[in-house]
């Protein structure tokens, strides 16, 4: 049937063509893995990667109190942005948990861009969309609009130059340009979801296939490969960013998840404010840490944590991390358990594994 | 293109039988399906298993997957190289990859596995 077929991004043939093993994803076809986990992991560590993200939504927030408004939606503060910087944030539930971590994009003086995650985009939309109403602002769904395509590692800023009309030393960490890519107009993002340094690209979904094959001709020189989601997830689980759906959703708060860095308390009112002022005052119960197994089994999704032999809590992600080739894994314990060091175990399939939390990211760059 | 020397399971592992001791691995079907392993949990020696019981796990980055014992028997081997290689199993299930070694209650039983001809059907199938 028609409405249940997974929908396709610009770029579905060429992972055909490149022996992509495709999965159904957020009512996407995507590629999960061309050559295989390690060495698509690896490519991004040591040299350059590309993803095709284009399941990823947009919602444009524009107008006379566009700021306002995302000010009301988030718990980062958008005053701080001016045109050509982006910042991560959430959209947060009046329990101050979250509705979806976010990006958010100031094009303009009175223009935004947001961008959501594939799993969350109507229900994003919808959000806004009803939060939005009390202000002089448009909401326009555009994620049919844009293709996006990552290109990370240490080697993504050279084979990105390569294709440049604009210079990209000027272009900071969450800072963008309006430039063109290879002749196709695009919004490039210094951001990205793999600890590395790199590009997003945003541009017109008709011109996705064209920068798919540009970007890897001009990283060949490089040893470039394309990425798929698997090591997309290995890849952000070293760097110790969240996933919505495991670590973050509508029960875990901001401080719980440990990105208290993008709650701006003082930047005034926002749903869940209140929620995050009180927690704060009371002091967390639990919050998520890092931690490593002795041995090499896997923690996973869901896996009990033990203190003693009293289960404590639970693992949000876990896997065999490529580049550190250590176990490692995220889960949620009680406070007096998240000192770095604290010993804890894991129940893996009837099996006690013991496990220590350790400092995260997992994972630095030089 | 899969070894005659062996029988084949519907569960993609194969044994080679030397008298009355089965050599057991994963077929490389199994592996490319698996993906990049990261952790084998092998057997005890000693251990006795009827056919269908599992020997134990093998662990990709992104799934973990039981090895069910095509006949029944005691374990006599396990291939340790496995704890410190996990990834022979792709590059070599057929070979250095082995996964265990049981010694045979009923050899008769290997009547009811599938012939190299066989299994490369079956997994043509993508079962």
């Amino acid at each position: 049937m028609q409405s249940t077929e997974a929908k396709r991004t610009p770029m579905y043939a060429a992972h055909l063509a490149a022996g992509a093993r495709m999965v159904a994803f957020a009512g996407w076809q995507m590629p999960v893995q061309y050559r295989g986990v390690i060495e698509e992991h690896t490519a991004v560590r040591t040299r350059v990667g590309l993803f095709d993200v284009s399941h990823m939504g947009e919602v444009r927030v524009r107008g006379r109190q566009a700021l306002d408004c995302l000010q009301h939606l988030t718990c980062n503060d958008v005053a701080r942005l001016r045109p050509g910087r982006a910042q991560y944030t959430a959209l947060t539930t009046v329990d101050g948990c979250f509705v979806d971590d976010i990006l958010v994009y100031r094009l303009d003086e009175t223009d935004y861009l947001a961008v959501i995650n594939a799993a969350n985009a109507t229900k994003d939309v919808d959000w806004i969309r009803q939060h939005a109403g009390a202000f002089d602002a448009e909401v326009v769904d555009e994620s049919d609009r844009w293709c996006q395509l990552a290109v990370q590692g240490p080697a993504a800023a050279a084979t990105v130059a390569e294709l440049s009309a604009a210079p990209l030393e000027p272009i900071r960490y969450y800072g963008f340009v309006r430039t063109e890519l290879a002749g196709e107009r695009v919004i490039l993002s210094r951001t990205g979801y793999t600890g590395e340094d790199g590009f997003e690209i945003y541009a017109d979904w008709s011109a996705g296939d064209r920068l798919w094959r540009a970007v890897l001709d001009a990283g060949a020189v490089h040893g470039i490969l394309p990425v798929g989601l698997a090591a997309r997830d290995t890849l952000r689980l070293e760097a110790k960013m969240a996933l919505y759906g495991n670590e973050i959703d509508d029960t875990t708060t901001v401080y719980e998840a440990d990105l208290g860095w993008i709650v701006k308390l003082d930047k005034g009112e926002f749903i869940g404010r209140r929620a995050l002022v009180d927690q704060r005052a009371s002091g967390l119960r639990r919050k998520l840490v890092g931690f490593e197994l002795g041995g090499r089994a896997i923690a996973r999704n869901g896996f009990t944590v033990l203190a003693g032999d009293e289960p404590v809590g639970r693992v949000t992600s876990g896997t065999f991390a490529p580049h550190l080739r250590k176990s490692i894994g995220l889960a949620y314990v009680p406070i007096e358990r998240t000192e770095i060091g604290s010993e804890l175990s894991i129940d893996v399939r009837g099996r006690r594994e013991t496990a220590k939390v350790v400092a995260t990211p997992f994972y630095k760059r030089q | 293109m899969y070894p005659t020397d062996r029988r084949y399971s519907k569960e993609h592992e194969w044994i080679r039988v030397d008298d009355r001791v089965g050599v057991i691995g994963i077929t490389d079907f199994a592996q490319d399906q698996l993906g990049d392993i990261v952790f084998v949990e092998l057997p005890e020696e000693g251990k006795a298993v009827r056919a269908g019981d599992v020997l134990g796990t093998i662990e990709s980055v992104k799934a973990v997957s039981e090895i069910f014992s095509p006949v029944s028997g005691r374990v006599s081997a396990a291939n340790s190289e496995l704890d410190l290689r996990p990834e022979l199993l792709n590059a070599d299930p057929h070979g250095e990859g082995w996964y265990c070694k049981i010694e045979l209650d009923d050899p008769e039983q290997l009547d009811r596995l599938m012939d190299a001809g066989g299994y490369e059907e079956f997994a043509q199938q993508g079962s």
